[in-house]
């Protein structure tokens, strides 16, 4: 674990980056570093890597200062990954990432046997290997930025605003690359972000800074958004928050109603027996849904899609939130999501009043199991 | 008669290509006094330009000496060490090595210094030693700069080094100031033909450097 004690950092001119300082950041989970620019999320950062010495306070690593081993040797414990990857552009791709293998001391041949390994994991094609980092997209250098910080596989990654140089939809898939990565090496992460998005889909632990240096809140992420610490907090995470919310909310236990549903070819006296809901999903051969249509319209033996209303996206309980199910909702004409299994197949409907009622139901099991948490700290306290 | 014809008979001279005046041995002795010139003001002026771009510090003097010693005139210094030292190669060298240390101090500093400071930085953080910072990640970039002011600094040398002859040393200058003084204009378009010919091939040589040297990430396959 790594604990930030009390860390001030106050630079030569005089300006105090970070101010008092303390954090415990947990093993094998992602720890994120938010908050508005210049509000010491780097100088903390690299606080950690000593890239910069804190003016006072200190910081452990598994409960031994962090400045009791030389600094080479606790940097190359610790990946490292920066903003435009900082790749070294007279080496090919396979020789960037085994640069702390050769550190290390690691034979050649090793070391770019091991590049090649980390080139499959962070989802680069080998066929990049011999080239140089100009020949690269920015998505696909700032993979590389990562392959080589993993390259020795230290225990700990530390991530300065990696994903913000490149567009959205690289980013989303940046982001879901890591999260995978991450799930198969549990790594101790602390990441680097300004934007709050990013924080709460990556973070197991958010920790707001504010300008000045000092710590906002530090909790999960559900938790940021279900209870900001004060106004400051609050601003920042912006204005939807209690949608953003339904995120962390499972959709598993929403009552899926089965009878709306028809197949295309279904005969009259199936459609007749259904009528009774005001709009039907029909479906193909195989259960994939077409689209709404009003009962009366449909007729039996050969349904014109063309006249079906768009069905919109559907989401698939269990794996899908509640967040996912109300986008559903809203988009679809008839006020009505989709549920359908992995394959894709129409598995029941639910109407906006369905998924309202759980919201509320979940709302309250997460208040009661926070008030059970807090009664468990005030025991645990006596 | 031109220049052309000069040139021609000069060249077609059997007599020009033997014994201690003849081309080959001339040439030999302006590549030497050339190369060690060289050698010596790279030995001074690529680690102060290394170790002071690497550091970003001492820019300002290192502006100033190399304005100082643009200033100062070859031909005077020349004149200056030779009437202090005597005969001799060393009153030809510091001439020379004075001419040649500013454009190699200054572009090695500047290239230095201009290296992205994110893959050094990134370098650092991934707990590469200084020296490895310098030579392994800021000089493979820095290189394209740093050959030029070598080259920059190699032909004002191979121009220069003529004035070897003023003080009865060899060299190409020997058929310059020879060629002058007996009114022989032959030897004195040969000489500064051969010179500037040797000026040639030393940019050939460096171009021939870079390409070995500079990596294809950096020259991005231009
Ligand atoms: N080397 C330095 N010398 C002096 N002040 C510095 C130095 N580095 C950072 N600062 C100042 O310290 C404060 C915190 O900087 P820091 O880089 O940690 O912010 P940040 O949260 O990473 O910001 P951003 O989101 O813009 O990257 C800023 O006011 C900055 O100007
Ligand atoms: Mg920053």
């Amino acid at each position: 674990m790594i604990r930030i004690d009390s860390v001030t950092k106050r630079y030569p001119d005089g300006t105090v980056a970070v101010d008092r300082l303390s954090l415990e950041v947990p093993d094998r989970a992602i720890t994120v570093l938010v908050g508005p620019s210049g509000c010491g999320k780097t100088t903390t950062l690299r606080m950690i890597n000593r890239m910069v010495e804190p003016t006072e306070g200190g910081i452990l690593l598994d409960g031994t200062d962090i400045r009791q081993q030389p600094v080479n040797t606790l940097r190359r414990s610790m990946g490292y990954v920066i903003q435009n990857a900082g790749l070294f552009q007279h080496r090919t791709i396979l020789d960037n990432i085994a640069t702390v293998p050769r550190l290390l001391g690691t034979p050649k041949k090793q070391a770019r046997a091991r590049a090649a390994e980390l080139m499959e994991r962070v989802g680069l094609d080998a066929a990049l290997a011999r080239r140089y980092p100009y020949q690269l997209s920015g998505g696909q250098q700032q993979r590389v930025g990562v392959a080589r910080a993993l390259a020795a596989d230290p225990p700990v990654l530390l991530m300065d605003e990696p994903f913000s140089a490149v567009d959205p939809v690289v980013r989303k898939g940046l982001q879901d690359e890591l999260l995978r990565i991450q799930d198969e090496l549990g790594k101790t992460i602390v990441f680097v972000t300004h934007d709050i998005d990013e924080a709460i889909k990556l973070g197991t632990m958010v920790a707001v800074l504010r300008t000045g240096g000092r710590l906002a809140q530090f909790a999960p992420p559900a938790e940021l958004l279900s209870a900001p610490a004060d106004a400051f907090v609050e601003d920042f995470l912006g204005a939807d928050r209690g949608i953003r919310r339904l995120s962390f909310f499972p959709s598993a236990e929403l009552e899926l109603e089965t009878e709306p549903i028809v197949a295309a070819d279904a005969d009259a006296e199936t459609i007749a027996a259904r009528s009774a809901a005001p709009y039907l999903l029909v479906t193909d051969a195989d259960g994939r849904p077409l689209g709404w249509s009003e009962p009366d319209r449909l007729t039996a033996g050969a349904v014109d899609t063309g006249q079906l209303l768009d069905h919109g996206r559907p989401f698939v309980p269990g794996t899908d939130s509640l967040r996912t199910a109300l986008d559903g909702a809203v988009l679809s004409p008839t006020g009505r999501a989709v549920a359908v299994d992995g394959e894709g197949r129409a598995v029941g409907v639910v109407s906006q009043q369905v998924i309202g009622d759980a919201i509320r139901a979940a709302h309250s099991r997460a208040a009661g199991a926070a008030d059970a948490a807090g009664a468990a700290d005030a025991e645990a306290v006596r | 008669m031109n220049v052309l014809n000069f040139a021609h008979a000069f060249f077609s001279d059997s007599a020009h290509w033997h014994g201690y005046d003849g081309i080959p041995t001339r040439l030999t002795e302006h590549i030497t006094y050339s190369l060690e010139a060289l050698l010596y003001a790279a030995l001074i002026g690529l680690p102060i330009g290394l170790v002071t771009g690497h550091y970003g510090r001492g820019g300002n003097a290192l502006a100033l000496l190399a304005t100082a010693g643009r200033a100062l005139p070859s031909f005077g210094l020349l004149v200056l060490m030779f009437i202090w030292i005597g005969f001799g190669l060393l009153p030809v060298m510091i001439p020379l090595v004075v001419l040649a240390v500013p454009p190699i101090l200054v572009t090695t500093y500047e290239a230095i210094r201009s290296v992205d400071p994110s893959p050094v930085d990134a370098a650092r953080g991934m707990g590469m030693p200084e020296a490895r910072v310098l030579f392994q990640v800021e000089v493979p970039v820095a290189l394209p700069l740093i050959l030029s002011g070598l080259r920059t600094a190699a032909i004002q040398i191979v121009s220069t080094a003529t004035i070897a002859a003023y003080v009865s040393l060899g060299g190409l200058g020997r058929y310059i100031i020879d060629g002058l003084y007996q009114k022989n204009y032959e030897k004195v378009v040969g000489g500064a033909t051969l010179v500037a010919a040797l000026a040639l091939v030393t940019l050939l040589v460096f171009w021939a450097l870079s390409r070995i040297t500079v990596s294809p990430g950096v020259r991005r396959g231009g």
